[in-house]
């Protein structure tokens, strides 16, 4: 990097990544701001692992560059190994051996000690330090995230990498999950998270949007759900599954989900010769109705990221 | 320095507390030697011999005499012509074959010299080399009386057929054989398959972003299973000098210089094959049919060398444990001292060297 600018934490210029013909990354660009929690939003296989192992040094982008804490991913791979921590998607930890002993390995193999930073985990740490003689294979999904984290955490990075942290991991957990994001954040550390969870996108500083292996959209949740334009609304009949494919077939609700227990229409998305007027409650309930549905309730909501995100790869 | 020793101890956690493969490994050197054990020393008693007599006469009679009164012998059938020995084996009614020639005291006493040509079921080619080599000594203990008898030197030449395995796996073979294969299976197999398994677990990723040096993780993966083939190298010794009473003939310091080379050069095969695969099944099957079987049936262990076609000759001189079988024998057995197996430790240590670096310098500091 040319400059070092010391508020930007991660920056990524051009990044792209084949693996033979496919095209996992394209043309990435974004800055994460130091002491920022950055999250990247998408479906599996959109990329989101691939952009990972180039930040943390594991793999080489085919174009671009990228840097972390202003050392170069190629480069300056080695400064780069001492300052992060990274927790995969999967969950990498010796199951054979034990909480305590899988957290001292960790504190050694980063040249620290689990009494120098414990002030930094403690928080974390508490929930599982009970169960310390267990086996890691044997822990819960939420106690195995917990130990994952407080392992990538041990050495005090700057920046902390977290691959899906919350897969597969109860929404009680989840949501606790979460809450430390916030508190690692008060003390410094810029995190990058990935996660195919729309809901946990608002909990970000900024997000982007990624399908395809290409970003969508950067910028803070609430100004990407402000920035949806077209009204948006919730329906539910007594057949949801005929619903949907009826809603599918009509040229005026094609723009539809299943989003929940619901689905959403939102509407046109290129308005011609006066759609969006004409188009409104009345007019879906018609459609419905004519499809021979009953028990039909509508009504008009505010956009979530989910909607965003369908607005955004739809186009 | 302590994240080397912390890693290492992380390594014997892993071996530790997987019971059941420790066990194997610590128990196969053992099984494999008692096995070998008794096939090598299978009893001579009560062996089925048949004699072909031509022409009786008080020399054959005394010797048949003296056969079946040996505890080895039973003489069950007397045949009088050639065409009547095939039945005799493949009716496994005999394993020895006793052939006299025609006029057999007739011409011990007109020339002093007489032939009796023992054919062997060599089937189970340990049993036809001993038992044989009994029936040589009664011969030859007959001679003796006969000598006391006359000033005439008499000469009985007992000439030995060995059927169906002509080429005899030397008794002292398997010892060193054992060795080389334990060691490689130990070294080889388990190191690439700890190695791999990091990847296959997904900590291998962690371990990368870290600031452990890649020499750390290979150095404490190999460790474990340098004191684990030291172990068995100790266990086979202790066998095969106090249960088999194989002796070491030689130098005890030569043998574990070779030994230790040896293992050397299997724990750089099992770094290759850790830098060539991902997946555990895969170091398995490329240490597995890769490595061990060539071992044994290319390196001298089960078939002779010697016999095999000129191309599988020049293969098997790529394989370690050919040079070390040879080593070990050359010291353990024949008693020879370290300048006698120069050049295989010359070899052995070329092949290190080469495979150290090949190793080295194809383990990925990254995925991929």
């Amino acid at each position: 990097m040319n400059k070092p600018n010391k508020d930007i934490a991660i920056h990524c210029d051009s990044v792209s990544k084949n693996y033979k013909k496919v095209e996992a990354l394209k043309n990435i660009c974004f800055d994460v701001k130091r002491g920022e929690i950055f999250g990247l939003i998408g479906p599996d296989g959109a990329g989101k692992t691939t952009l990972f192992r180039i930040l943390t040094t594991l793999i080489l982008p085919d174009r671009g560059m990228a840097s972390v804490d202003s050392f170069d991913v190629v480069k300056d791979y080695k400064e780069i190994r001492k300052c992060v921590g990274y927790m995969p998607g999967r969950f990498s930890l010796y199951q054979d051996l034990t909480v305590e002993e899988n957290l001292n390995f960790f504190a050694t193999v980063f040249g620290t000690t689990v009494v120098e930073n414990y002030e930094l985990i403690k928080d974390i740490y508490q929930q599982i330090e009970p169960f310390k003689t267990r086996r890691a294979g044997k822990l819960s999904g939420g106690m195995k995230q917990k130990l994952a984290l407080s392992c990538a955490l041990i050495h005090k990075p700057s920046v902390l990498f977290l691959d899906e942290p919350t897969t597969g991991v109860d929404p009680v957990s989840r949501k606790e999950f979460w809450g430390m994001l916030q508190k690692l954040k008060t003390k410094g550390i810029t995190i990058l998270v990935s996660t195919p969870y729309m809901d946990e996108a608002v909990l970000c500083d900024r997000i982007a949007l990624i399908q395809n292996g290409q970003f969508l959209k950067i910028d803070t949740p609430k100004s990407i759900v402000t920035q949806y334009q077209n009204k948006l609304w919730a329906v539910e009949s007594d057949k949801m599954h005929k619903l949907l494919i009826d809603l599918r077939g009509n040229e005026m609700t094609r723009n539809c989900f299943a989003f929940g227990d619901k689905i959403h229409i939102s509407s046109p998305l290129n308005p011609t010769k006066g759609d969006l007027k004409t188009f409104d409650k009345n007019k879906i309930e018609e459609i419905i109705l004519n499809n021979g549905h009953k028990n039909v309730i509508i009504s008009e909501i505010e956009p979530s990221i989910e909607d965003c995100f369908m607005q955004l790869s739809q186009k | 320095m302590k994240q080397l020793m912390s890693f290492i101890r992380k390594e014997f956690y892993h071996i530790l507390r997987d019971k059941p493969t420790m066990l194997i490994l610590l128990g196969i050197p053992i099984i494999q030697i008692i096995l070998f054990g008794f096939a090598l020393t299978t009893e001579v008693k009560n062996t089925q011999v048949a004699v072909l007599v031509p022409t009786t006469d008080e020399a054959t009679q005394r010797i048949i005499e003296k056969i079946n009164a040996s505890t080895y012998f039973d003489v069950v059938a007397k045949i009088h012509n050639t065409e009547e020995i095939q039945p005799i084996f493949r009716d496994a009614k005999a394993k020895l074959i006793m052939v006299f020639e025609d006029h057999f005291a007739e011409n011990l006493r007109r020339t002093g010299k007489a032939h009796i040509q023992l054919i062997a079921d060599a089937t189970d080619p340990n049993a036809a080399t001993s038992f044989t080599f009994y029936a040589s000594n009664i011969i030859s203990s007959y001679q003796q009386e006969l000598l006391g008898q006359t000033t005439n030197p008499f000469q009985i030449t007992p000439e030995v057929k060995m059927l169906y395995n002509p080429q005899m796996i030397s008794a002292f073979n398997f010892v060193p054989g054992v060795l080389g294969m334990i060691m490689l299976l130990i070294c080889a197999m388990m190191t690439s398959i700890a190695i791999v398994r990091e990847k296959e677990m997904g900590t291998m990723e962690i371990l990368l972003v870290s600031p452990m040096k890649p020499i750390y993780t290979i150095l404490s993966k190999i460790t474990p299973y340098f004191v684990l083939s030291c172990v068995n190298f100790a266990t086979i010794m202790l066998l095969s000098v106090y249960v088999l009473r194989v002796p070491i003939a030689g130098s005890f310091i030569s043998l574990v210089f070779v030994s230790l080379l040896y293992i050397f050069v299997s724990l750089a095969l099992g770094l290759l094959v850790s830098t060539l695969t991902n997946s555990q099944q895969a170091a398995m099957l490329i240490s597995g049919m890769g490595l061990m079987i060539p071992v044994m049936l290319l390196s001298g262990m089960i078939f002779p060398i010697e016999n095999m076609p000129i191309p599988l000759q020049w293969f098997s001189d790529i394989i370690p444990a050919k040079w070390y079988i040879s080593a070990v024998k050359s010291i353990m057995i024949q008693g020879l001292g370290i300048t006698a197996v120069v050049k295989e430790v010359v070899i052995l240590s070329m092949m290190a060297l080469i495979l150290v670096t090949i190793s080295l310098s194809k383990f990925k500091v990254r995925l991929e």
